[in-house]
């Protein structure tokens, strides 16, 4: 690594000044970041730590009904805390394994949009709305391609607010090395429709299925998915699995994401 | 550079840190608990768990800054202070749950956290929570029975010799 | 014979490891935990490219940085020697193999990704390689020679400008069987022919690779502390060839490592690099290797492309096998990379099998890949591979039942003189066969294939035999064969005045739970409890000699010599037992740690005995000297040939391809067994990495540019606990090798030999079931190839 000067603020102003340096970077449980930072891939000369921001912690229910997550929320702890919504506590308690779980943050994920991780999918799903120091951004306008978000320089992911769906499930194909999805689908059943997202997937990065959310929304059942396909080309293809191959396996993850929502 | 203080293994412990210290060096090198090993540096093989205010996580993947504060307990903190081995120590070595012994603090240390928050684990969710820690030696399958055991269940009911 | 747990100490008793203790409370001491006073960091600045000239490195701004001691580049290491191979393949020509200089830092070319250009040696390793990053390298990239297809082609680009191509060697064996094999397949009744790949793998042993260099002015004297499997081996090749440091001038120090599984066997740059450093800087040097370092650095496994073909006569014998197979040596030859696809592999190519004739070719191919070696099997496991695939596709285009068809074709006398120059000692392969049926319960199969079938799965069967061949030796038949070395062990057995035993053995143990295993022997043959006895191994300043630990030799090599060298302590024991007791030797027994007279009540303790050794007022001085400690060295007249029978049930999920183990048993005859707990151990080991290699392992190269693929463990799939069942592992089938002083026959490496070919065979089967009509898919069998290999059936 190369080295940074450590900060540690205890409310969000703080942390938000701290970005403001030059080359200042945010840093939430690091599970992404200290590995790039090791490969020393990025040479922030600050990095503000996130873990230290009471506000920013914690899961609670909005007055429309909505469940809020504060942006320094451990996975584990959404695991653990979000029964309210049991397809995103299900889907927190399958990132990594379980000392990441212990670290990584509901904020870092979102901020840093890996394609093939497993918030990115909930997020879309859900139509959440990503609250950051300065604005309220809807998921549909927050996810850009791979590791892009609409984030600003300096912007931090303060909370995620997660409209509860009557019924979801995300189920993920993993990647039989990293653990990451090779294809992960978020299924979300609301009162005026289903939404479906997928990560893993698309060398866009996360996206959600039109056409599997107008089948679903007709019918909700696995059954309705079938003859949908999804176009290959945009697909990642790697030694772990071809474009093909990923457009497949959309098809094949997401009905059983829709067998299994509850 | 900057001073941290932590409790380390009830003890207090404190040094001099840049702010790019991992917690793992901190510990292997300021502190010389070497008992804490690091296998890889994508924070996936879990030779490095250690816990932090209870929980388990991979100190290669915290910075020492990080842990500032922090109660932290290492693989060296385990066996009672007369080298007693606790239960799940006792455990990997009835069972041979270990080879080389690489992998093995991290998987001691792993297991405690897996018992705290589930006493009684079945086969099943042993292998999932396992999923961040790599053994390349024993296939697994004596870290399972070991730690089954460990939880204080009958290894026969496994069904594995 | 006993049950496991029946027997309490000694031989035959699943002892609880003693070394367990230490690791298990963080008290190992493996290298990285070593920092010695004063000791400078070294960072190695690697190549990005695959193949390219070096025409400057620029070092000047580097050296300037803060905290750094001193630079190296390949100039400061011309006048030393290369890195040496330690076996010369002889090819079918009767012509030495290629061999090209192994520079310990690249000089005027790159050869591939990883290779070391410099060396950064600072007072912080980050300051190492801040430094690193400010070396300016000049470099022109030339095309990359991946595929060794590509490789072979005339007029490809080679890896060496002083070769004359890319052809280590071309070995033919045996070669004199050429014609009468080819006569053979004219004249079969059917042939299967095979063409795959043993895929490319990495070690990974779990603590990475480790060195650092000390020196002492003022008695010349190099130590290194390195993460090998033999420290004997890294003194001889790294003292005698590389830096030309005499024996005695130079020690090295394997402590606690942490896993080899072979990669640890070889001498690397690295450790010759810290031991040249610390004396040119006057400082101790250390290198500790990460991971993503390890997958660029640490010498490769298999990697072979193989076109086998079986002939069978008209009632299903076997009449003829042939094989041909392109080996990837990488970019240099590491210590014993030339032997693997050669005396390794085609040795073995009998099999557990009568077939009278056999021929195997093998071109060993240079690339511009990470240097490929000897992993857990080495050779052994793509000889297993070949044969029992092909063996498992002829039964089906036959229509035969694929363990009757293996059945017919065993051996069964021994001993047994296979095609392949060598000579099985005892065996017994329709007892692993049955036991194998029984254990992993074969009529109960075709339920469990309903079950799966009604879940939506197809569910599929795999056998397969497998035979290796251990303790290489003897040292003058491997010395005529290309061997740069003895393959002998050596045991010193010191036992002190009160009785206690030190046991110096060449053997390293680094997980394989000697420190246990190698007492229960001492401890069975003296009488005495295994508590008083320890094994001391790793420092070549304390034990006599050795050839270290790989192979599966350690006990059935390194454990004679113990054997014998406690011989002799018995005998001279008994001597002083007779004075003592004033009776003739040849009337003397010992047991239970007693000396006692034939026929009467006379007696003396052990400890009586080893004391008046070292305080001999009573004592026959005349005859022999006082004090109790003897080496042996010894040498196997032959291989030992463990062989076993393997199972392994599969489901795959027909719209995702993914395979899951659902089912893994393993029958071995091991010989004799000391610890049966340390064995199972060995095999559930060996079991799960086999299982990696079918289903989740492969290094892989981008064959444009060259580039490593598989750089971490984001790409490169370790097999984890949820990927595995258990096992059901049987050693009861025993028939303990003729020509070792314990009968026993070796087990580390069998679990890895043994399984690849059951898991594929077994997901060929599932597909069979499931109506797909696939003949081979390549390991690793991931979800993408198998989900292909079913759209395209």
């Amino acid at each position: 690594m190369y080295n940074f000067e450590f900060e540690k603020p205890s409310s969000i102003a703080d942390a938000v000044a701290a970005l403001g340096g030059d080359e200042a970077q945010a840093l939430g449980g690091g599970q992404t970041l200290i590995p790039t930072l090791k490969q020393r891939l990025a040479s922030p000369t600050t990095l503000v730590s996130l873990s230290n921001i009471p506000e920013m912690q914690g899961i609670c229910t909005g007055d429309d009904g909505a469940l809020c997550i504060g942006g320094s929320t451990t996975h584990g702890a959404v695991a653990s805390g979000a029964g309210a919504y049991l397809g995103l506590a299900a889907l927190a308690g399958h990132i990594g394994d379980p000392a990441v779980r212990n670290r990584g943050t509901i904020g870092g994920s979102l901020a840093n949009n890996d394609p093939s991780a497993c918030y990115p999918a909930a997020a879309l799903a859900s139509g959440a709305t990503l609250v950051t120091n300065t604005r309220e951004i809807a998921a549909d306008d927050y996810f850009l391609g791979m590791f892009e978000t609409a984030l600003e320089e300096g912007e931090i992911v303060t909370e995620v607010r997660f409209p509860i769906p009557e019924v979801s499930h995300y189920e993920k194909f993993v990647q039989p090395a990293s653990r990451f999805a090779l294809v992960g689908v978020m299924v979300a059943k609301f009162a005026d429709g289903v939404r479906v997202a997928i990560t893993g997937a698309s060398e866009e990065g996360v996206f959600r299925w039109a056409e599997a959310e107008a089948a679903l929304s007709a019918n909700f059942s696995s059954d309705a998915l079938d003859g949908l396909t999804l176009d290959a080309d945009n697909m990642i293809g790697d030694l772990h699995g071809s474009k093909e191959y990923r457009a497949h396996l959309c098809g094949v993850i997401a009905k059983r994401a829709v067998a299994k929502a509850a | 550079m900057a001073q941290v203080t932590m409790i380390v293994n009830g003890k207090a412990a404190s040094g001099t840190v840049e702010g790019r210290t991992l917690l793992s060096s901190f510990l292997r090198e300021t502190l010389d608990l070497t008992g804490t090993h690091v296998g890889c540096d994508t924070s996936q093989c879990g030779a490095c768990v250690v816990h932090v205010d209870g929980v388990a996580v991979k100190s290669c993947t915290m910075l020492a800054a990080e842990a500032d504060g922090a109660d932290v307990a290492t693989i060296e903190g385990q066996a009672a202070p007369d080298g007693t081995l606790n239960t799940i120590q006792q455990a990997f070595q009835d069972h041979h749950g270990l080879q080389c012994g690489f992998c093995t603090p991290g998987m001691v240390m792993t297991t405690a956290a897996l018992l705290k928050d589930n006493p009684k684990p079945s086969e099943q969710e042993i292998r999932v929570h396992l999923e961040g820690n790599i053994c390349r030696c024993t296939g697994y399958h004596n870290i399972i029975k070991a730690i089954y055991a460990a939880s204080g269940q009958d290894v026969a009911a496994l069904g594995a010799d | 014979m006993p049950k496991d747990g029946e027997i309490k100490s000694g031989i035959g008793a699943s002892s609880k490891r003693r070394e367990d203790v230490r690791f298990l409370t963080g008290n190992g001491n493996y290298t990285d935990d070593i920092n010695i006073r004063g000791q400078a960091y070294v960072f190695f600045l690697r190549s990005d490219i695959a193949h390219g000239t070096l025409n400057s490195v620029d070092t000047s701004a580097a050296a300037a940085m803060p905290g750094v001691v001193q630079i190296f580049t390949g100039a400061d290491f011309e006048a030393v020697g290369g890195i040496p191979c330690g076996w010369l393949v002889t090819d079918k020509h009767g012509e030495p193999m290629q061999e090209p200089k192994h520079p310990v830092l690249a000089h005027g070319k790159v050869r591939h990704v990883g290779e070391p250009i410099a060396a950064v040696v600072a007072d912080s390793l980050e300051q190492a390689r801040d430094a690193a990053e400010a070396i300016e390298v000049d470099s022109s990239e030339l095309p990359a020679v991946i595929n060794m297809k590509d490789a072979f082609k005339e007029g490809a680009t080679k890896v060496h400008d002083d070769l004359t191509s890319n052809l280590c060697y071309d070995w033919g064996f045996v070669e004199e069987n050429k014609g009468a094999v080819d006569e053979a397949f004219k004249n079969a009744h059917h042939v299967t022919t095979l063409e795959l790949v043993n895929n490319r793998l990495v070690a990974n042993p779990m603590e990475p690779r480790v060195a650092i260099g000390d020196y002492a002015r003022s008695d010349e004297q190099h130590t290194l502390y390195t993460t090998s499997q033999n420290p004997h081996v890294i003194r001889l090749l790294m003292g005698a060839f590389v830096l030309g440091i005499p024996e005695h001038k130079l020690r090295v120090i394997s402590p606690d490592v942490g896993g080899g599984f072979g990669t640890k066997i070889f001498h690397y740059q690295e450790e010759a690099f810290c031991t040249f450093a610390a004396k040119a800087c006057n400082r101790p040097v250390k290198w500790t290797s990460s991971r993503s370092e390890a997958f660029m650095s640490d010498a490769h496994g298999r990697d072979h492309v193989t076109t086998i073909q079986l002939a069978l006569d008209k009632d299903n014998n076997f009449t003829a096998l042939r094989t041909d197979t392109l080996a990837n040596m990488g970019a240099y030859l590491s210590t014993f990379a030339s032997s693997v696809p050669t005396w390794l592999h085609g040795t073995l190519m009998a099999g557990n099998y009568k077939t009278p004739l056999i021929y195997v070719n093998v071109k060993a191919m240079f690339t511009n890949t990470v240097p490929v070696d000897a992993y857990r099997g080495a050779g052994r496991p793509e000889a297993t591979y070949q044969i029992e695939r092909v063996i498992d596709m002829a039964a089906r285009e036959l229509g035969a039942d694929p363990v009757a068809l293996r059945r017919q074709n065993y051996v069964t006398e021994f001993p047994y003189a296979t095609p392949v120059a060598v000579e099985y000692d005892t065996g017994d392969y329709h007892a692993t066969m049955d036991k194998l049926e029984e254990i992993g319960d074969f009529t109960g199969f075709e339920a469990r294939r309903k079950e799966s079938e009604a879940k939506g799965k197809w569910r599929g069967l795999g056998i397969n035999n497998y035979i290796e061949a251990c303790g290489i030796a003897p040292s003058n038949l491997v010395g005529q064969l290309g061997a740069r070395a003895g393959l002998y062990d050596a045991a010193t057995v010191r036992v002190n005045a009160t009785g206690s035993i030190s046991v110096m053995v060449g053997a390293h143990s680094h997980g394989q739970g000697h420190e246990t295993a190698f007492p229960q022997v001492v401890a069975d043959m003296i009488g005495i409890d295994e508590s008083q006895i320890d094994i001391v191994h790793g420092d070549t300043s304390k034990i006599p000699f050795g050839m270290g630990t790989y192979g599966s030799r350690s006990l059935a090599v390194c454990g004679s010599a113990m054997v014998r060298a406690t011989e002799k302590i018995i005998a001279k024991a008994k001597k002083i037992a007779a004075h003592l007791l004033e009776a003739s030797d040849t009337d003397i027994e010992l047991k239970d740690g007693m000396f006692s007279v034939a026929g009467t009540d006379k007696s003396v303790a052990w400890g009586d005995v080893t004391l008046a050794a070292y305080v001999p007022h009573n004592y026959p001085l005349e005859e022999i000297e006082p004090g109790l400690e003897e080496t042996a060295f010894y040498d196997p007249s032959n291989f030992t040939y463990p062989a076993g029978a393997y199972a392994c049930e599969v489901e795959v999920d027909p719209d995702t391809g993914k395979v899951t183990i659902e089912r893994f048993s393993a029958a071995d005859d091991f010989g004799n067994v000391i610890n049966p707990m340390i064995v199972s151990g060995q095999v559930h080991g060996g079991i799960a990495q086999g299982v990696g290699q079918a289903l989740l392992e492969g290094c892989s190269y981008d064959e444009e540019s060259g580039q490593l693929l598989t750089g971490s463990y984001m790409d490169y799939a370790m097999p984890r606990a949820d990927d595995l069942p258990f096992y059901s592992v049987d050693h009861s089938c025993q028939t303990p090798c003729t020509h070792n002083p314990l009968g026993v026959k070796g087990c580390g490496e069998a679990g890895a030999i043994g399984s690849p070919p059951s898991v594929v065979n077994a997901v060929i089967d599932a597909l069979h079931s499931g109506g797909k009509e696939v003949a081979h898919i390549d390991m690793p069998l991931t979800p993408d190839r198998v989900w292909n290999a079913i759209n395209n059936a």
